[in-house]
C-alpha cells in the first residue's frame, strides 16, 4: 500500500492533524509497517501540492500541528485507487522459482529435496503466523487481517511447491532424463 | 513416554505383483497435550497411517502403542473398547450414521459408553454449538450440507473427553472461517491434555500443529522444529517500527 493512499484513506474519515495521521497510520497498518516520521510529512506536502488534500494555513510546512482535509479530487483519487487491481501481469522475480528451476540442472542434487527444504521453511513460518493470529486476533482485527493475508500468500507458495513436486515426479516416470528449456520470461498482456 | 507411538510401522495391501506398500517404517510419537499434523500429497499414505494409529487396521509390520499398551497384545474386545473410550476418529468421508440425527450421532459414543442419554445429548449439543451448528441437531445427515456433516463428525470425535483424537482431512469440505473453528476446537482439546493427529495435504491446516511431519510415498521424510512462543515472535514482527 502506498503511504499516499493510506493517508488519503485516513483523511476520508474527517479532517486530522499531522501528528494524529502519523499515529493512525501506524495503528491501521497493524504495526507491521516500518516508516519514518519524515515520510508522512513529505507525503502530506506532496498531496497538498497536488490538491488532493488542503489545509487552512496553506503555506506553512507540513508538520504535527498542521490540520488537513481531503478535497473532492482526493476522494476521487482514493476511490479509483481502491478498485484498481495491482499489476499482476508479469510474474514476480521469484527467487524460489529460480532456485527450483536451477536445481533441475545441478547434477547430484535432488530437486525434491530442494523443494522439501523450502516447503518446511514455509510451513514453519505459517505455524508462527497461525500462533500469532490465535494469540492476537481476538483483540486486534487489523492484525488478524494482515495475518490472514500472510497465511494465504505463504500457502499459495507451498501449493506451488506441491504442484511442482507432483509435476516433476510424473515427468520423471513418463520420460526419464527430460530436459528443461532455458529460463526465460514472458509477460501477460494486461486485459483492458 | 508418548501417549501414541508408532514404531517402524509398515502396511502393505494386496499380495504378489499387486502388492502396494502404503506406508513404510513409520516412526511417530505424539505426547499428551500436543497436536501433530501429518502432511503429504494424495496417495502418500496419510489415511493408512491414521487407521493403523486408531486400531482400525493392523500393521503388516511394526508396533502401535497407545497409553502405554501395545495393540499387538490386545484382544479384539479390548481394541473395540479402546476405540470407544479412548479414540475420537474423524473419517475422511465423515461416516455419520444415516438413521440418526446430527445430535444423536454426536451423542452416540457417550451413550455407548454408558453415559445417561440426557447428559450425552446435552454434551453433544454443546459440542455442536462450538462449531456453530447447534440448530441443526435434529436434522439427519442427508439433510445437511457437506461442511455441516463434517462439523458433526468433528463434534462426535471431540465430545466425551477421549484422550486420542485422530482426524483425516478435518477441513476438507469447509471454508476458511469454519476450518478455523474446527482447528480451534481440536487445539483446545489438546490444551486439555488430548494427544491429536491431523492428516492433511493443506498447509494452512497443518500450520495449527505444534509439529508438522511430512510424508511422501509412505515414508516420513522431514518435520518442522516447534515454533517459539508467540510473545517472542511478536517482537520480531513489530521490531522495526517500534525502534524509532
Ligand atoms: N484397501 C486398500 N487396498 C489397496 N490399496 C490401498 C488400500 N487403501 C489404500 N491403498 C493404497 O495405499 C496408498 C496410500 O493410500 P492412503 O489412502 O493412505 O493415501 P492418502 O495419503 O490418505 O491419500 P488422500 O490424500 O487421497 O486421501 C495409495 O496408493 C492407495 O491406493
Ligand atoms: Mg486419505
Amino acid at each position: 500500500m502506498s503511504v499516499r493512499h493510506a493517508l488519503l484513506a485516513l483523511l476520508s474519515e474527517g479532517p486530522k492533524y499531522g501528528l494524529q495521521l502519523r499515529q493512525e497510520f501506524e495503528e491501521s497498518t497493524g504495526e507491521v509497517w516500518p516508516l519514518n516520521v519524515g515520510q508522512v510529512y513529505t507525503t502530506l506536502q506532496r498531496l497538498e501540492r497536488d490538491e488532493l488534500i488542503e489545509s487552512d494555513d496553506g503555506e506553512a510546512e507540513a508538520g504535527p500541528q498542521k490540520a488537513f482535509r481531503i478535497t473532492g479530487a482526493g476522494r476521487e483519487e482514493l476511490e479509483s485507487w481502491l478498485s484498481t487491481p495491482p499489476d499482476m501481469t508479469s510474474p514476480p522475480r521469484d527467487e524460489l522459482v529460480i532456485k527450483v528451476l536451477a536445481a533441475l540442472r545441478v547434477p547430484g542434487v535432488s530437486v525434491h529435496d530442494v523443494i522439501q527444504a523450502h516447503r518446511r521453511y514455509l510451513v514453519e513460518l505459517m505455524q508462527q503466523w497461525t500462533r500469532l493470529k490465535e494469540d492476537e486476533a481476538d483483540f486486534d482485527l487489523t492484525f488478524a487481517l494482515v495475518g490472514d493475508a500472510e497465511l494465504f500468500r505463504l500457502d499459495s507458495v507451498v501449493r506451488w511447491l506441491d504442484a511442482a513436486d507432483g509435476r516433476l515426479k510424473r515427468a520423471e516416470l513418463e520420460a526419464p532424463g527430460l530436459k528443461t528449456g532455458p529460463i526465460f520470461r514472458r509477460r501477460l498482456v494486461a486485459p483492458r | 513416554m508418548s501417549f501414541l507411538e508408532l514404531r517402524m510401522v509398515s502396511k502393505s495391501y494386496g499380495a504378489g505383483a499387486a502388492e502396494v506398500e502404503a506406508i513404510r517404517d513409520v516412526d511417530l510419537s505424539v505426547e499428551r497435550g500436543s497436536l501433530v499434523a501429518v502432511m503429504g500429497p494424495s496417495g502418500s499414505g496419510k489415511s493408512t497411517l491414521l487407521t493403523i494409529a486408531g486400531s482400525l487396521e493392523d500393521p503388516t509390520r511394526g508396533e502401535v502403542v497407545i497409553g502405554g499398551r501395545s495393540l499387538s497384545v490386545m484382544s479384539r474386545n479390548d481394541k473395540a473398547r479402546l476405540r470407544r473410550r479412548t479414540v475420537g476418529y474423524v473419517f475422511q468421508d465423515f461416516n455419520l450414521l444415516a438413521g440418526l440425527t446430527a445430535g444423536e450421532n454426536v451423542a452416540l459414543p457417550l451413550e455407548l459408553d454408558g453415559v445417561p442419554a440426557r447428559r450425552a445429548r446435552s454434551a453433544g449439543v454443546s459440542a455442536l454449538e462450538q462449531l456453530g451448528i447447534a440448530e441443526r441437531a435434529e436434522r439427519y445427515p442427508d439433510e445437511l450440507s457437506g461442511g455441516e456433516r463434517q462439523r458433526v463428525a468433528i463434534a462426535r470425535a471431540v465430545v466425551g473427553e477421549r484422550s486420542l483424537l485422530l482426524a483425516d482431512e478435518p477441513s476438507g469440505a469447509l471454508d476458511s472461517t469454519n476450518s478455523e473453528a474446527v482447528m480451534r476446537m481440536i487445539l483446545a482439546a489438546c490444551r486439555r491434555g488430548v494427544a491429536a493427529v491431523v492428516v492433511t495435504h493443506d498447509a494452512q491446516l497443518a500450520s495449527w500443529a505444534d509439529r508438522v511431519v511430512f510424508i511422501r510415498d509412505g515414508r516420513i521424510v522431514d518435520q518442522t522444529v516447534p515454533p517459539p512462543a508467540p510473545e517472542s515472535l511478536l517482537e520480531d514482527v513489530t521490531g522495526p517500527s517500534q525502534q524509532r
